[in-house]
């Protein structure tokens, strides 16, 4: 039986990926010789992506069909992880002994879930610590996003590859070419970082930040946009002045919003983001949980000021439901109301077309007018009520596929839980069902802190080896939203 | 006036045998039998051949047209017709077209096309259906000066309080109305304050838009403001008129037999209750309390169908039915087997284009019964037997009977009695039958 799928072409341009991802591994081994750490971590893992990359590249290239996107984008994702692995098995250093705790840490990153094993943030150099983040801003706005945008011999397909890597839309085609768009949303992304950037040193500078350098305004700005969560200090954002908590709350927030409505938006024309259905409902959810955490902080009378009981409720939330993942505090230490909302907020996730992971607004809020149409189909069989989003009518096919993307999701993230109870019990680690629950959604969804010892300030290094295998996995195939990693274990993928 | 309609469907032709007693009428047509029987039935030149071609526009002697009529069935071909019109010519092109899509660029642009004036008979017909069902028990509406004034017919129902009135009582009843003509069995008569209004008849109104409604209100005791409407098909008009509904605020529900179009439908239409069945299905109609509703709007394909539908829906209990003809002759017919409206599309758009053919003062015309009237609104210059005089005295001089329905000054509603002085600048809302029209309307 031949096979259908042209491997070459998608093993081709991941060849072009590779030798790209060679480009921000080289600045790192500039880094280590900056901060006197050891270059080897750097210095091999650039020549492996070299030369991997100019081998894969020589195979012979077509135009990518839809099959040979979907290997593309899993391979991409898959290999970059790997190539990302390399650094830490090199140091060696605390809990990176151990290979299998290298490669979640580096799928972790790549997918901007921010779950972390480390247990101990002194063990590790500056340069490793600062590699966690390039990881994390290179996977935020999505590889291919980035590639399609930088490498011109990916701009034909490169329709087709933002595409299969984002299932949640269609590409929303800003300029006449896909190159030209990729870049466009390329540029809000690394402005945003700039910006942030800039906003936390002015903030430095003016005397409101004093536990923040240049390091940490870079290694948080790259992972805060793009909505990730790594963070070099043990108490993450906890560890700055309440003025930075302030200050990053937009910007994950941000992060989370379509591009290409904060593309108008630049432009000058708010009228879309206002007009968006789907940006009231982010913004209503963000809004409606933390009014829920915050009463149940006053109530537990936890902070004393409002200033800081708000500051801590609208950080905590507005991390979860974005999927970045950092803290201000052990939120794990809450009330049960405060922590069981932050564990529904993780299924939410922020809009389609950010850099957000989760479910998605817009699943949600298109399953939520599909049911309701369906109770009103329900008494008026004959009535036709197409589903609307801001006014457009959505496609039955695709109510179909956003019914069957968030039952797969619940049921993966199900089917992970009880994985999780079961290898923690047979290895003897004591995890209560919730803190498995939160495990689970927290890596599958690609948030990163959960409860427990894998809360905001834990580790997930205790989770046994089998587990955290696993984890690495449901992070990848959660976080090219399921299809392009299942399709390929489909027997209809590889035959005519 | 010489005029070139280009494709002699049923509009095209209906606007020939309009125009064929007082103008010079060239009709271009690519079938050779329609040709050959409109040059017997009317008294038109008529030509075979592509109104889209130049040979055959100037074999019309497109050079010399005042008014240049493209109505045939293709939206397509009558943009280019008159496109095509304007390199030889520089008559007034006017353009027919079923598209909003089009309309909306020409009235955006200005004039694209070389189309001097747009028309779309859908759109016509669902604004007259959108009028009826603002006026309760109303058979026909029609607006003139900018929507201050309304020209209505109504039959007179059994009970009403006018019946068995004289005109002069009625007038008085209702400030700012008037009673322009009435329909007997036996023919059109334009009223004097004597003729007595008996049930059955149908009569003719015309008045500011409030007072119109105060009458059609008291005429109809049992109706209430319409709105809850049902439409039952799924044609352009039945769109349009949902389309036009939806912008007052209404939310109807439309009834379209095929599920496909029905799912285009209610993409198209956000606040409309879109149901897929057919509208003849007794059960459908009385589970989902069609019989409630207010107003139903037949606009299936055919008139047969439409026929059907209303009755069946005035069977289960609606109040008032509307129905689309298609053919002009089964309009009275509808009306006496119980539709309480039956709406041609195409006279609405034989009226819109027939107002070119009128000189300048007059800014606006309305076909009642079968072109056995019309109702003109015009403004008075000096030279007008009306300026300056009292109506009484200024009727008395003019050739045929006529009725001042409605005067506006300067925006401002004035009632049309005996003694009021018309004034140069006013605008008049006059009803004339239609074989004084040309009589008449050169000494207004």
């Amino acid at each position: 039986m031949a096979v259908r799928v042209d491997v070459r072409t998608s093993a081709s341009l991941l060849g072009t990926v590779l030798q790209a991802l060679a480009v921000p591994l080289a600045a790192l081994v500039g880094v280590a010789a900056l901060y006197g750490d050891s270059l080897l971590p750097f210095v091999v893992p650039t020549l492996l992506s070299l030369a991997v990359g100019t081998g894969l590249q020589r195979f012979e290239r077509s135009a990518p069909g839809p099959r040979e996107a979907f290997l593309l984008v899993a391979l991409a994702w898959l290999a970059v992880a790997l190539v990302g692995t390399v650094p830490f098995v090199l140091t060696g250093a605390g809990v990176f002994a151990s290979p299998v705790n290298a490669l979640f840490e580096s799928m972790s990153g790549i997918t901007t879930t921010g779950a972390t094993v480390i247990t101990d943030f002194g063990l590790h150099s500056r340069s490793i610590l600062l590699w966690r983040s390039v990881l994390q801003w290179l996977g935020g706005l999505g590889i291919l996003v980035l590639a399609v945008g930088l490498l011109s011999e990916l701009s034909v397909s490169g329709a087709q590859l933002m595409e299969t890597e984002t299932q949640t839309q269609d590409v929303t085609k800003l300029a006449p070419k896909i190159a030209e768009t990729a870049r466009l949303l390329g540029g809000i992304y690394t402005g945003l970082t700039g910006l942030m950037v800039v906003v936390l040193l002015v903030l430095a500078f003016g005397g409101l930040a004093p536990a923040l350098s240049l390091y940490d305004a870079v290694a948080h700005a790259l992972t805060a946009v793009s909505t990730a969560g790594f963070s070099p200090e043990a108490a993450s954002i906890g560890a700055f002045s309440p003025a930075v908590q302030w200050a990053t709350i937009p910007f994950m927030f941000v992060g989370a919003t379509n591009f290409v409505l904060l593309y108008y938006l630049l432009q000058g024309d708010p009228s879309r983001l206002r007009a968006s259905e789907e940006f009231r409902f982010y913004l209503a959810i963000v809004l409606g949980a933390t009014a829920l955490v915050a009463i149940s902080l006053f109530v537990n009378d936890r902070f004393g000021t409002v200033e800081t009981t708000l500051r801590h409720a609208l950080f905590q939330v507005v991390s979860i439901v974005t999927t970045t993942g950092y803290a201000t505090v052990d939120f794990d230490l809450w009330s049960p109301l405060s922590r069981h909302v932050l564990f529904v907020g993780m299924f939410v996730g922020g809009m389609a077309g950010s850099t957000t992971c989760s479910i998605k607004t817009v699943r949600w809020l298109v399953v939520l007018k599909a049911f309701r149409r369906d109770l009103f189909t329900a008494i008026h069989p004959e009535a036709i009520r197409p589903v609307r989003l801001t006014g457009s009518p959505v496609e039955e096919s695709t109510i179909r596929d956003i019914y069957t993307y968030t039952l797969v999701s619940v049921v993966i993230f199900s089917l992970l839980t009880v994985f999780i109870v079961v290898d923690t019990t047979w290895s003897a680690v004591a995890l209560s069902e919730f803190e498995a629950m939160g495990a689970a959604a927290s890596t599958f969804l690609n948030i990163g802190p959960a409860f427990g010892f894998a809360g905001p300030y834990g580790s997930y290094a205790g989770f046994p080896v089998a587990t955290k295998l696993v984890m690495t996995v449901l992070m990848w195939i959660g976080r090219i939203e399921i299809v392009p990693v299942l399709v390929l274990f489909t027997r209809a993928f590889w035959r005519s | 006036m010489r005029v070139i309609i280009v494709g002699a469907g049923q509009v095209g032709s209906s606007i020939a045998e309009s125009l064929d007693d007082d103008h010079e009428v060239v009709v271009i047509d690519t079938d050779d039998s329609r040709v050959e029987s409109l040059t017997y039935s009317l008294d038109v030149l008529a030509i075979e051949g592509d109104g889209t071609s130049l040979a055959t526009l100037r074999e019309a002697d497109v050079g010399a047209a005042d008014l240049f009529i493209a109505s045939t069935d293709d939206d397509e071909t009558n943009i280019v017709t008159c496109a095509t019109a304007k390199t030889a010519s520089d008559a007034f092109t006017i353009a027919r077209v079923r598209s909003t899509n089009y309309l909306q660029t020409w009235e955006e642009s200005g004039g694209a096309f070389g189309v001097d004036f747009m028309v779309s008979t859908n759109l016509l017909a669902a604004e007259t259906i959108t009028r009826i069902i603002g006026l309760p028990a109303a058979q026909n509406v029609d607006v003139f000066a900018e929507g201050s004034v309304l020209l209505a017919e109504f039959c007179i129902p059994t009970n009403s309080p006018i019946a068995g009135q004289t005109v002069a009582e009625a007038d008085d009843q209702f400030n700012e109305l008037t009673v322009a003509a009435v329909l007997h069995e036996d023919g059109l008569i334009v009223p004097d304050g004597e003729t007595k209004l008996a049930t059955g008849d149908e009569i003719v109104v015309i008045g500011s838009a409030e007072s119109t409604r105060a009458f059609a209100a008291d005429l109809a005791t049992d109706r209430d403001e319409n709105r809850d409407v049902v439409i039952i098909g799924g044609s352009e008009i039945a769109v349009q008129t949902a389309e036009l509904l939806e912008d007052r605020g209404l939310q109807p529900r439309l009834i379209e037999n095929d599920p496909d179009r029905a799912r285009e439908l209610a993409e198209r239409l956000p606040q409309t209750t879109v149901m897929s069945s057919d509208a003849t299905d007794r059960e459908f109609l009385t589970r989902e309390h069609v019989g409630d509703a207010d107003v139903a709007i037949a606009a299936l394909g055919s008139d047969e169908k439409n026929l059907l539908a209303s009755l069946l829906a005035d069977r289960v209990g609606v109040d008032r039915t509307i129905a689309v003809v298609e053919s002009g002759e089964y309009t009275d017919l509808f009306e006496a087997v119980g539709v309480d409206a039956a709406i041609n599309p195409r006279d609405a758009t034989a009226e819109e284009i027939i107002r070119f053919t009128l000189d300048g003062r007059m800014e606006n015309v309305a076909i009642i019964d079968h072109d056995r009237a019309e109702v003109l609104e015009i403004q008075i210059d000096d030279d007008s037997a009306l300026a300056g005089r009292p109506i009484t005295d200024a009727t008395d001089d003019l050739p045929a009977r006529v009725t001042i329905g409605a005067i506006t000054r300067d925006g401002e509603f004035i009632t049309p009695r005996g003694d009021t002085v018309v004034e140069v600048g006013d605008h008049v809302v006059v009803f004339v039958e239609t074989e004084a029209v040309d009589a008449v309307a050169s000494r207004l």
